[in-house]
């Protein structure tokens, strides 16, 4: 439900709270956003976009936790794999 | 010359075509316009939006009701006998809005939109119709640009316009001016269309995809991109040509307009009955375009485009070509290969997603609208 | 993001999926957005056989009531009114006709990206009644919301709002008591959470004993969640979990609740396909009744026939696959849908018909759930 894709943000402006919006990169491709309800995003981080608002900071740190995990796993597979 | 027999004889044609759409009761007599369709009684956006519903009404209305052996072949244009000479024949029509656009406009369009289809037929594009529904209180300027950008196509796709007529429309009636054309060329020695494509064929994409239809609907949706979005609107006679001029054998070309690379592909797929196997991959979507299209929740292979075409040829010859088409434009790739369908299906259009599993790609259906689920 | 289309990556979380699964397990992801990347990408085709997705209600044109639709159908056909549409809103079929097809007859349909586009509109167009077809989950609540707030801000009296918002935990909740549910675990909505948070699924994973694992939206997200949530039910353990950490913070995005709050209140829905549920949904609180299109131009029908041979209630809480209805690709198609599930490409139907060509097929054995498996 709810299509919401990552962007970047270059810039911000406006005021706190309801006219802050941020100029947003899709892949190059840049759009006004509402940045009211994630008023802490700064020039260079991503955030979640739908329908014209962020909705949340994408975490950065946290955004290989899916190819840890996969990593992790993939050992053991390696481990069982080799096992006749 | 040809490889396979395939006679021009037009009378044979669809017994050459491995599985023809069967029009006809045998005699000649074809049934009337069997419309009304279902629960659908007005014409809506879709009938002319290039996927399932153009495809039903050419199928369902006009086939049935003009049916003859030069139109059932459902190719770009229609291939004809004349004496000695073997005539291409193409027409098409342009209503796009707004007129002008980045990286194009409607006079650029309507000129090479019909260019672009005779050089399909695998035709030398020659002689040019247009004729113009112009909607009252149309400015002089607006006109004058639109025949001054007619006038360049032309001039670089190597067409003469040779006859014209100018309707006009009272205000509200039209959006500005719609342009109509058609065209003539002449086919040397080479038969191209989908009756020539053959298990194993490459195909080829000439450049990225889905430029026009996000430059268009970035405009026409006031959708505020900062960035503009450029249409890929092209005349397509040189990297044609260049092929033809390398001596590589083309069986098939077709050009992705409405419908975008998938409906062209599924249309081609159904007609010969043979699946496509295309890899999602290995087709290029510039980034920008990409990210509008996510934003949009549009799917790239059913965007339009205005400067691209597909190629079937034989597999030796795709990195010959390849390398040929790359000094026009960048992105080109062999995306995929033609394969015998499966005994209890029709031709299917199979794209390997990124992550490796085979998926069945579809026709547009509908209009094309931005989503947000 | 192609990073999270690896397809190495991709078979090696299957391998894992394939090495935790001893028995059949069926699972349902709530997203729209979900069903759509997964049917996209082929991600049952990675799965063992032990391994059912089932595609659950989350697709918010798929739910939107019938009677609404045709309430909007109505509006369009006012003089004096603009309805303002998401794009997918418009070949959902009402009663009788979609939006799209009232635009072709003369309706002002304008479609928006944004509820604000909608605001915007309404103050370019001071003598028109500006009316936007609100609907969506949770993850478009606080859009909406600030379209009301904002107008009512700037005293814009032609602007008002034909609101069908609907919530997610109610509806996974009356699927888990639904009798014969076989759902044992849940993809929760990634979308739906990085605004609502995570906590609110805790009493329901307890309750029925399900694990829930907030998943992203992603091929390897997807995997990922799948792998998370076979784990727990294999280990029975009943957690609520979050694969799409990324993006979903626990406490959720406290400022766009509070807006939320701010404009809505908690009320009953009806679902296309499901029928009434209690707390299921957001209408506008009554500070902000004056924007309420039902209130401004009357209330819509409240009992509309839908069409009898679409199971989309069956499709919509996952007890039926698309292709088990009998319209499948032949009376339903997506350019004539019965049912709405088969209009939107979030819809299962849809979905299905566009991306699996199961209706393609001419043989029922190819629909045995070993589609292409490795």
């Amino acid at each position: 439900m709810c299509l919401a894709v990552p962007g970047q943000v270059l810039s911000v402006a406006g005021e706190a709270p309801y006219g802050l919006t941020g100029r947003v990169s899709f892949g190059g491709v840049v759009k006004e956003v509402s940045l009211a309800y994630v008023p802490d995003a700064r020039p260079g981080e991503y955030v979640i976009v739908h329908v014209g608002f962020a909705l949340s900071k994408v975490d950065e740190t946290e955004a290989n936790r899916v190819f840890e995990y996969i990593r992790a796993i993939g050992e053991l597979d390696e481990l069982t794999e080799d096992q006749p | 010359m040809e490889k396979n027999n395939v006679t021009r004889d037009s009378a044979n044609r669809p017994t050459t075509h491995p599985c023809p759409p069967d029009h006809s009761d045998g005699n000649g007599v074809f049934p009337v316009c069997p419309v009304p369709h279902a629960a659908n009684q007005t014409i809506q956006m879709a009938h002319g939006g290039g996927g399932r519903r153009s495809r039903e009404l050419l199928e369902n209305c006009f086939l049935s009701a003009f049916a003859n052996p030069a139109l059932n072949f459902l190719h770009d244009g229609a291939v004809l006998e004349v004496g000695e000479e073997t005539l291409a024949f193409s027409t098409d029509s342009h209503v796009v809005s707004p007129l002008f656009f980045p990286g194009g406009d409607i006079g650029k369009l309507a000129v090479w939109g019909t260019v672009n289809d005779l050089l399909m037929c695998g035709a030398q594009p020659l002689w040019l119709s247009a004729g113009f529904i112009l909607e009252e209180g149309l400015p002089m300027e607006t006109l004058q640009r639109v025949v001054d950008s007619m006038r360049t196509a032309a001039l670089e796709s190597g067409v003469t316009l040779v006859t014209g007529d100018t309707k006009v429309v009272d205000r509200g009636k039209g959006d500005g001016l719609y342009i109509n054309t058609s065209g003539i060329g002449r086919i040397a020695c080479r038969e191209v269309g989908p009756a020539r494509i053959r298990p194993g064929d490459a195909v080829l994409i000439s450049g990225d995809l889905a430029r026009h239809g996000i430059a268009v609907m970035a405009l026409r949706e006031g959708l505020d991109f900062e960035n503009e979005i450029a249409s890929d609107c092209a005349c397509l006679a040189r990297p044609v040509q260049a092929l033809f001029e390398a001596g590589i054998d083309v069986h098939c070309l077709r050009d992705l307009t409405r419908g975008g690379l998938a409906s062209a592909l599924v249309e081609i797929a159904t007609d010969t009955c043979m699946d496509c196997r295309i890899e999602e991959t290995s087709i290029s979507v510039d980034p920008t375009v990409r990210g509008a299209c996510e934003l949009l929740g549009l799917d790239p292979l059913h965007v339009a485009n205005e400067g691209r075409f597909v190629a079937f040829l034989p597999p030796e010859q795709a990195e010959k070509a390849c390398s040929i088409l790359a000094t026009f434009e960048s992105s080109v790739a062999i995306i995929g290969t033609v394969t015998p369908s499966s005994p209890d299906t029709r031709g299917r259009v199979i794209l390997k997603s990124p992550i490796g599993v085979d998926r069945i790609v579809d026709m547009l259906s509908g209009e094309q609208l931005p989503r947000i689920c | 993001m192609d990073e999270y289309r690896d397809a190495a990556d991709a078979r090696r979380f299957a391998r894992a999926i394939a090495r935790v699964t001893t028995r059949p397990w069926k699972i349902m992801e709530v997203c729209g957005g979900q069903t759509h990347a997964i049917v996209r990408f082929g991600i049952e085709d990675l799965l063992p056989d032990g391994v059912t997705l089932i595609h659950g209600p989350g697709c918010p044109v798929c739910v939107t009531p019938v009677e609404m639709i045709d309430k909007a159908i109505e509006l369009a056909g006012r003089s004096e009114v603009i309805l303002c549409s998401f794009g997918d809103m418009l070949r959902v079929p009402g009663s009788r006709t979609s939006l799209l097809e009232a635009k072709a007859a003369g309706g002002r349909v304008k479609v928006v990206y944004s509820p604000m586009k909608a605001v915007e509109l309404a103050r370019a167009n001071p003598d028109r009644e500006v009316v936007f077809f609100a609907v969506g989950f949770e993850t478009t609540a606080p859009a909406n919301a600030m379209a009301v707030f904002q107008a009512a801000r700037d005293g814009l009296e032609n602007f008002s709002m034909l609101a069908s918002h609907v919530l997610v935990p109610p509806a996974m909740e009356a699927i888990l008591a639904a009798p014969g549910n076989e759902v044992r675990g849940f993809l929760g909505a990634g979308h739906v959470c990085a605004v609502m948070g995570i906590d609110e699924y805790r009493p329901l994973a307890r309750r029925y004993g399900v694990p829930i694992v907030v998943t992203g939206f992603e091929p390897l997200d997807l995997l990922h969640g799948i792998h998370l949530c076979v784990k727990q039910l294999e280990e029975g353990r009943a957690d609520v979990e979050n694969q799409y950490v990324r993006s979903v913070r626990p406490e959720g995005n406290l400022k766009a609740m509070e807006l939320m709050r701010e404009v809505f209140v908690v009320g009953p829905r009806t679902w296309r396909g499901i029928g009434s549920i209690p707390d299921s949904g957001l209408v506008l609180r009554e500070t902000y009744r004056d924007f309420d299109a039902e209130r401004r131009f009357g209330p819509t029908d409240s009992h509309t026939e839908e069409t009898s041979e679409c199971i989309s209630g069956l499709v919509l809480q996952g007890r039926r696959k698309p292709f088990e209805c009998p319209a499948f690709g032949a009376r339903c198609t997506p350019d004539q849908p019965l049912g709405a599930p088969m209009v939107s490409s979030e819809g299962a139907c849809a979905a299905y018909y566009r991306y699996r060509g199961d209706h393609l097929e001419t043989s029922e054995t190819s629909y045995g759930g070993d589609h292409g498996k490795e």
